[in-house]
């Protein structure tokens, strides 16, 4: 029971109180570039969940049992590349046996190379540790994080689009038009998560 | 000024094709690094060292490198150097190594780096590829620099570390969280399409012509955006 609830625990505050996007800033180019629509939007937060899943169930074993504390210098080189070639086999993967998800999702797969939201998971998750054990996070809490890392940069995106299509709408200064509106339309945005600060610890009290 | 004179290779960095605010690239570091003045100069120094070194080795095997393996190919050529100003920054200045944390190793990943090794270091010669990379480097800097000076003394109410007196008392606490990093990055873009108004290839939205992903995607992301 008590690994469950610190699951939840890790869960929750991943999407919430530690939003990658917002009050972590990574993945912004994303966030700004792929958020005009909802569709788009939705499908790119996927995209990502997806891979950041299946990127920590890869190189968490690889720092784990492969690199060690002895080759830890080489983490950069080694994931950059473990991530690189995973994202081009799951496009293969997919275009091959399910095409209709390769439909929605495949445009989106090689921009996420090279996207810090997915690195930076991958290496927080072998320095975070557990808010209710103190430890390091184990496999499993890994995979929960990365699970809650992606569903709240799916959540961000899809807040952000209807923001988006608000700005739109609405009269703006010549020179705040575009992307400098868009950015502090963001910094309200991320205002409003600073709310969830401290709460998920507390509810399970 | 000449168009393709090494003077202006090097000077274009700084305001007309700012990374920061002209071409928009890099966001990440520089909205998370910039809340203090030191940490904001360590990764601007850090960022320019990478770039230095990967334009000049990028340029320099840009013509044996084949066309359809060269993105991974520059990604590990930047990983190499990342990792080599990781360990040297652990080694002598070890503050500014906890400082900088995850965003240190995700220099890699950084669109500046691949975006000059991708439009300009693969097309020029070394001398050209290394100023180009200085340049950009210092337009980085400058440019976080300038971000930190405004959420640094008004938001902490001290500058690079030491108290300043009436600030410290009256600090707007917001600016220096994630909030006010959104909102000064969004102001200053302003000022400085102000300020370069007709000069700068601006960009009004985030668009596909400076992404170093578009060599990958080929662009088909951004057009499946507009088709929607």
């Amino acid at each position: 029971m008590d690994t469950f609830k610190s699951l939840i625990v890790i869960l929750l505050s991943s999407v919430f109180v530690n939003n990658y996007v917002l009050t972590r800033f990574l993945g912004i180019c994303p966030f700004l570039g792929v958020s005009k629509k909802l569709n788009s939007a939705t499908g790119m937060g996927i995209a990502v969940t997806f891979v950041m899943v299946l990127a920590t169930a890869v190189t968490w074993p690889i720092q784990n049992y492969i690199l060690g504390e002895e080759y830890s210098y080489l983490q950069t080189i080694v994931f950059i590349l473990v991530i690189a070639s995973l994202v081009q086999f799951i496009e293969m993967a997919l275009k091959k046996f399910i095409p209709s998800l390769h439909k929605a999702l495949g445009v989106y797969l090689p921009l996420i190379t090279t996207n810090c939201a997915v690195l930076g998971v991958t290496l927080n998750n072998l320095t975070e540790t557990s808010i209710t054990t103190g430890a390091n996070f184990t496999y499993i809490e890994s995979l929960v994080n990365s699970l809650g890392v992606g569903l709240g940069f799916l959540l961000a995106m899809v807040l952000f689009s209807g923001m988006r299509q608000k700005i739109q709408e609405s009269e703006i200064p010549e020179s705040f038009k575009g992307l400098p509106a868009t950015l502090i339309a963001a910094s309200f945005i991320s205002l409003a998560f600073f709310g969830f600060g401290g709460i998920v610890e507390n509810i399970f009290k | 000024m000449k168009k393709n004179g090494s003077l202006y290779t090097l000077l274009k960095g700084l305001l007309l094709e700012n990374p920061v605010f002209v071409l928009v690239l890099g966001t990440c570091p520089t909205l998370a690094m910039t809340k203090d003045l030191i940490s904001a100069l360590g990764m601007g120094l850090a960022a320019t060292a990478v770039l230095i070194c990967s334009n000049i080795v990028i340029s320099i095997l840009g013509k044996f490198i084949p066309d359809s393996v060269r993105i991974p190919c520059y990604i590990v050529v930047i990983a190499g150097f990342v990792t080599l100003v990781q360990m040297l920054i652990h080694a002598y200045v070890p503050d500014v190594y906890e400082m900088l944390g995850v965003f240190l190793p995700l220099i890699t990943v950084n669109c500046i780096i691949l975006g000059r090794a991708e439009m300009f270091a693969a097309k020029n010669n070394v001398g050209k590829s290394a100023l180009d990379g200085l340049g950009m480097g210092l337009g980085f800097t400058l440019a976080l620099l300038s971000i930190a000076i405004i959420r640094e003394p008004f938001g902490a109410g001290t500058f690079a570390g030491m108290d300043i007196p009436f600030l410290k008392d009256h600090t707007i606490a917001f600016l220096a969280q994630a909030p006010g990093g959104f909102l000064v990055y969004g102001i200053m873009i302003a000022v400085v399409y102000k300020l370069t108004h007709g000069k700068a290839p601006y960009k009004k939205e985030f668009s596909c012509d400076n992404c170093p992903s578009a060599a990958l995607c080929n662009k088909s992301a951004c057009k499946a955006k507009e088709e929607n």
